[in-house]
């Protein structure tokens, strides 16, 4: 199933683009006001990568996060209570390039590649998570996004308490 | 790591693998249709639609109600909703995410111009 979205955009925000391009990959496609090296150096650097891939409405926070974005080096996410995310850069290439695996799924563990690509002063990011199998990518689930989804319903419903 | 299981998404998927399933859904979609309508139109046995209405059934993606001795097919909604409400989960997420990343990059771009200021 080919099934594409594109953000609404109320505000001035780049819109995100999630295609489901075949039944094993995932790609999401952004672009962002700024030269490659500074959007890769917000990929690569544990300082700056942990101010957004948790982004406050995610509800989750991030106990400690360790990365050596190298190719061959590993990372580990640990959200505490034995949720973590973890796995190897099988590539880094300066400003263009990052591939690397995750192997909390196991067998099912998906490989993402992040590309970067610089065009008038601007980057167009894609990223694209190739599952093991059709059965792989169906039953991800996408653990994290369904987790923000219900954060997004815990402050919906304290949004009507309050204006009630 | 924590295992988020869908088997109704794990089910809906697979119905939609197939292009014939597709075309019967789209086809549902316009108006109600009988195994042997679809069959004729499809170009396929009784029994071959009949294995392929079934899958569509078993995923609720796919209702069918027996009158005398025709069986009437027709679209049911609920599980494709379910399919969209999962990229749109996942859509999410990448949304607030990358407009976090903006302010990181931001906030690297105007560090960039005050040193570059204070080289001069």
């Amino acid at each position: 199933m080919d099934a594409t979205r594109n953000s609404e955009s109320a505000t001035e925000r780049n819109p995100v683009t999630v295609e489901r391009t075949s039944e094993r990959e995932l790609v999401v496609t952004r672009t962002f006001d700024a030269p490659a090296r500074l959007v890769f150096e917000a990929w690569t650097k544990p300082e700056l990568f942990r101010k957004w891939w948790v982004p406050k409405s995610m509800g989750m926070t991030l106990r400690s996060l360790e990365m050596d974005a190298r190719t061959g080096g590993s990372y580990r996410l640990d959200f505490g209570d034995g949720m973590d995310f973890f796995g190897t850069y099988l590539e880094v290439t300066p400003h263009s390039r990052i591939v690397w695996t995750n192997e909390e799924g196991g067998d099912n563990g998906s490989v993402t590649t992040v590309t970067f690509e610089e065009k008038g002063g601007k980057t167009l990011l894609v990223m694209s998570e190739v599952y093991p199998s059709k059965e792989a990518l169906d039953a991800a689930g996408t653990g994290a996004a369904d987790a923000m989804h219900e954060t997004f319903g815990q402050l919906d419903d304290l949004l009507a308490q309050l204006h009630a | 790591m924590v295992q988020y299981t869908q088997p109704h998404l794990d089910s809906v998927f697979a119905a939609l693998a197939d292009s014939t399933r597709r075309g019967v859904l789209e086809q549902l979609g316009r108006s109600e249709a009988s195994i042997t309508d679809l069959a004729n139109r499809f170009h396929m046995t009784l029994t071959g639609m009949k294995k392929h209405v079934g899958v569509l059934e078993r995923t609720g993606l796919v209702t069918t109600e027996k009158v005398g001795r025709v069986r009437n097919c027709r679209i049911g909604t609920r599980r494709l909703e379910e399919a969209a409400a999962w990229i749109e989960r996942y859509q999410q997420l990448w949304d607030a995410r990358f407009s976090a990343l903006d302010d990181v990059v931001e906030e690297l771009q105007r560090k960039e111009r005050i040193d570059g200021r204070n080289k001069k």
